[in-house]
């Protein structure tokens, strides 16, 4: 039995060095919840494979390892990160950039309508502390997730987006986040608010990048606040290094006739856990989580998306895709709650898993919780492999094993990359899928 | 209020038709469980050395097991030593024939609708009757003993063909396997026995009607059912108990090995145990564990279920699809009425290559029943080619229900081919109207709607079974369904 908790105490550590600086940013009340956030952590340790919601994701190799926290600046030539963002037409000053947790600098707000707020989390905390902290850490609970606790242990740096009342944000907002080890494993623990009101409108674009086998571990949460009629476009590319630990939780609270979409793809780190949460709280909200991942060698992608039907007439659409190739590993559990008086949820979860590798493992687990009699709820899950007949069609037409395999791949996947619609991000991941994530027919990488 | 609420109302409302008491002396061991307990079992039944010895590991294993809370059902914890684990009705004398059986008990039968002469004339049903623990009697055992079939009370079994009893006991559902397996190998009083030779089609439907009697006695009975190559055996079980306040156990295990190549078994149960009142208070506790192996070539397990009784079932007939090409298939109809619970679902573990197997649940909940479907479908790595397709679909009768649906799938090789589909609705008034308009009542309209809802899983009934699954869902949803 691998005692989980080992690592637990590097934790620990890590925030009495670090309390005397947290507590600089946010009022007392913060400070509090972050301190209970962290005993709550201390209770509930690393979870093991016992716990249902952990069963397929073993934490034990990160539990093993020394994560520090990274120094408070690290000098980081904005090059390589620039070379990595730019063919997602973005630009570093016009993100929020994290290096390493800790933000450089504030981004440059032209083109940001007026009263519009983009910027990092330290400085809204200084600035507009009052109104941050009516919102910061009210939606994602900790109670039950280590993880959420330990990263409101350590709220800090992060993202802060906030979109006014009948304003509509035309330009996607992009918020990056980006880890390296320097020789050390390294932790961040960014944390991100977005607060959009009544009528607002806004695309946000969340990216998730490391120096190439770095070993590190990010644990980010995010809080999505929906007001009402709000419609938010938010999408999450994670391409970590293939050594890295991703730990990733959205909680979306949707406020009536408010619309929200996720579009997430992961391809990155070694273990990722991708979880979403969104509450539809009120009458005729709209929800759609869409998701398409990738895992290869020897990765496990977890997602867990649940959706909280609480109130009637609102309707919710859940697309995930998997492709699976050497020894990856994917675990799917999606969960449809429907509160006892929601009637009239219209709810509709599909999940579909492509086993491109005999060594590749899903675990797949659609659920559907439904305690009202006035609804329509259907899941389906498929998983298979690619089509004996398509394959056999465009080899008739002198098209090379390899690379029938590779367009039908990408025929899979492509359902989900033409929902994005920031053109250049559709347009780069269509590149990685055509170029970079060519199946290797079973042969591990 | 609609007519059609009212119906569901009525529906909810409905009382149990089988609760009444026997009054039949009964040989029960006072309550409580220690290894003095499964020794005087064993002793009873005078059971050979090895099957006490099965029974004590069982036991002492259990006693180191914690009941399993996964499940999604709420009940008071169960206090094991109140329960006493046997209880024989006397006269306890071998029975040759129905004459010989207790006036009282057959008098049971009849009120059950299942009088023993009624079935031995009309349907040549073979009925081996398990009274509480010990089976009373048993019915055209001679008949297929000419073919080679042996289909007896477990316990006689034990007596007479201790070989095949000690070979397959336990090697499907070991006694180790989960909490419930465990006491019930500790503490098992009877069941059925049921082998058939190579070759051989059974020509009638064995069958089995469990029904729980005496006060807080457990049930704890083991059914194993071997079928050899080109074998070929259909089972029934139906099982009642009368109303009684207290919440009763039973924790069965049903064994079943197609052990040669192109065996089949098929298993039908119907289940309709006291479901407690409308309160919620009372109803059986029905924890059973079955599970099939599939071991030899093309052979194939099939599971039927329609479970209308019972206050919690938490039950999932699995299939372990060994033999290359076999089959695994399960159909199952749930109803949940009043407080009434139910987890069930089954696993499909494919193993072989080729092996295929079908699911489909079809989950009712009306009042406040909660109903869940839980299944697991699992494709090892070597079993290529492996096909699973799922379907379980809900049907919500009034808003205070619930219906769940936890599918895991699990899959290991690229070969394999596995769907899921659920849907959860209820009675579209679309569809009631139609029913109406063309002067079909409410009522009907219901009932019809909830047939067709169910019909794939009836039409894999036997034909007895399946008048009588659709006359307990008719009752059940009187005048009413919808």
């Amino acid at each position: 039995m691998i005692d989980l908790n080992e690592g637990k105490a590097a934790f620990l550590n890590d925030f009495e060095r670090q309390e005397a600086f947290l507590s600089r940013f946010g009022s007392k009340g913060l400070h509090d919840l972050r301190r209970s956030a962290l005993s709550r952590f201390e209770e509930l340790g690393f979870p093991s494979p016992s716990e249902e919601e952990w069963r397929f994701t073993p934490l034990g190799p990160l539990t093993k390892i020394p994560f520090q926290l990274s120094p408070n600046g690290i000098s980081q030539r904005e090059s390589e990160v620039a070379e990595r963002l730019q063919p997602m037409g973005i630009a570093p000053p016009d993100a929020v950039l994290l290096l390493n947790g800790r933000c450089a600098r504030p981004l440059n707000s032209a083109g940001l309508p007026e009263n519009a707020c983009v910027q990092p989390l330290l400085l809204a905390l200084s600035e507009k502390q009052e109104f941050v902290e009516r919102h910061l850490g009210r939606y994602a609970s900790f109670e039950t997730h280590p993880f959420t606790a330990l990263n409101t242990a350590f709220i800090g740096d992060g993202a802060f987006v906030y979109i006014p009342k009948n304003t509509t944000v035309t330009k996607p907002i992009f918020l990056v986040y980006w880890s390296q080890s320097s020789g050390e494993p390294t932790v961040t623990h960014p944390r991100t608010l977005i607060v959009a009101e009544e009528s607002s409108q806004a695309t946000i674009v969340e990216v998730f990048l490391g120096r190439p086998n770095d070993v590190y571990l990010t644990n980010a949460v995010a809080e999505v606040v929906c007001g009402p009629n709000a419609s938010i476009d938010y999408y999450k590319i994670q391409d970590e290094s293939k050594e890295a630990f991703h730990v990733h939780t959205l909680q979306v609270q949707q406020s009536r006739d408010s619309t929200f979409s996720s579009h997430a793809f992961a391809f990155g780190s070694v273990l990722a856990r991708n979880e979403i949460n969104s509450v539809l709280d009120d009458e005729g909200c709209s929800c759609t989580l869409n998701g398409l991942y990738f895992a290869s060698g020897h990765q496990l992608i977890d997602n867990h998306t649940r959706i909280e039907h609480a109130r009637p007439h609102c309707s919710s659409h859940e697309l995930y895709k998997g492709i699976l190739d050497g020894h990856g590993h994917g675990v799917f559990n999606g969960r449809i709650h429907v509160h006892p008086n929601a009637q009239k949820t219209d709810a509709k979860q599909t999940n579909m898993t492509l086993l491109l590798s005999d060594d590749a493992v899903i675990h797949s687990q659609p659920q559907l919780e439904i305690f009202a009699d006035d609804v329509k709820c259907t899941h389906g899950a498929t998983i298979g492999q690619l089509d004996a007949d398509a394959l056999f069609y465009l080899r008739t037409r002198g098209i090379g094993k390899e690379e029938a395999r590779s367009l039908l791949t990408y025929a899979f996947a492509n359902d989900i990359i033409q929902r994005v619609r920031v053109d250049l991000v559709r347009r780069q991941l269509e590149a990685l899928f055509l170029h970079r994530h060519q199946p290797t027919g079973g042969r591990t990488t | 209020m609609s007519t059609a609420t009212s119906t569901i109302q009525e529906f909810a409302n409905r009382e149990y038709r089988h609760g009444f008491v026997t009054e039949i002396e009964a040989d029960t061991l006072p309550p409580g469980l220690n290894e003095d307990v499964i020794r005087a079992i064993s002793e009873k039944k005078n059971e050979p050395k090895f099957l006490l010895e099965w029974r004590l590991k069982a036991y002492r294993h259990w006693t180191k097991m914690k009941e399993p809370k996964w499940a999604n059902v709420h009940y008071p914890p169960v206090d094991f030593n109140a329960i006493s684990y046997y209880s024989a009705p006397k006269p306890k004398k071998r029975l040759n024939s129905l004459t010989e059986v207790d006036p009282e008990l057959l008098a049971t039968y009849e009120k059950l609708g299942i009088s023993l002469e009624e079935q031995k004339r009309l349907s040549g049903v073979a009925v081996d009757a398990v009274f509480d623990s010990v089976s009373v009697a048993t019915t055209f055992k001679d008949k297929l003993a000419e073919m080679g079939i042996i289909f007896c009370s477990f316990s006689e079994a034990v007596q007479k063909h201790p070989d095949l009893v000690q070979q397959y006991l336990g090697s499907v559902v070991p006694p180790t396997d989960n909490f419930y397996a465990a006491l019930n190998s500790a503490v098992f009083s009877d069941g059925s026995f049921c082998y058939i030779p190579r070759g051989v089609r059974c020509p009638m439907e064995l069958s089995t009607y469990f029904r729980i009697n005496a006060a807080n006695t457990g049930q704890f009975e083991r059914t194993l059912i071997i079928a050899e190559e080109d074998s070929y055996v259909s089972y029934l079980e139906g099982c009642t108990a009368p109303m009684r306040d207290e919440n009763q156990l039973h924790a069965a295990v049903v064994e079943l090995i197609a052990a040669g190549d192109n065996a089949q078994i098929k298993y039908s149960t119907v289940q309709n145990w006291y479901p407690g009142d409308k309160e919620g208070r009372g109803g059986i506790y029905n924890f059973v564990t079955k599970r099939g192996a599939c071991r030899g070539r093309r052979s194939k397990i099939s599971w039927t279920q329609v479970e209308t009784g019972s206050a919690i079932t938490w039950k999932y007939p699995s299939c372990i699809l060994q033999g290359d090409e076999s089959i695994g298939e399960f159909y199952s109809v749930a109803l949940t009425t009043n407080y009434q619970q139910a987890d069930t679902g089954t696993k499909m573990i494919h193993i072989g290559k080729n092996t295929r197997s079908t699911i489909v649940s079809k989950g009712i909940s009306a009042g406040h029943g909660q109903n869940t479907y839980r299944g697991l479908v699992k494709i090892m790595k070597g079993a290529a080619n492996a096909r699973n397709y799922s379907q379980c679909d809900s049907l919500l009768l009034g808003d205070k229900c619930g219906a769940h649906t936890f599918p895991y799938l699990e899959v290991r090789n690229a070969s394999a081919k596995v769907e899921h589909e659920a849907t959860t609705s209820k009675i579209g008034e679309d569809q009631i109207f139609y029913c109406r308009q063309r002067g079909i009542s409410v009522e009907d309209a219901i009932g019809l709607i909830v047939n067709g809802f169910c019909k794939e899983v009836f039409r894999e009934l036997p034909m007895e079974f399946a008048v009588e699954a659709q006359k307990l869902l008719g009752v059940s949803l009187e005048g009413s369904v919808g």
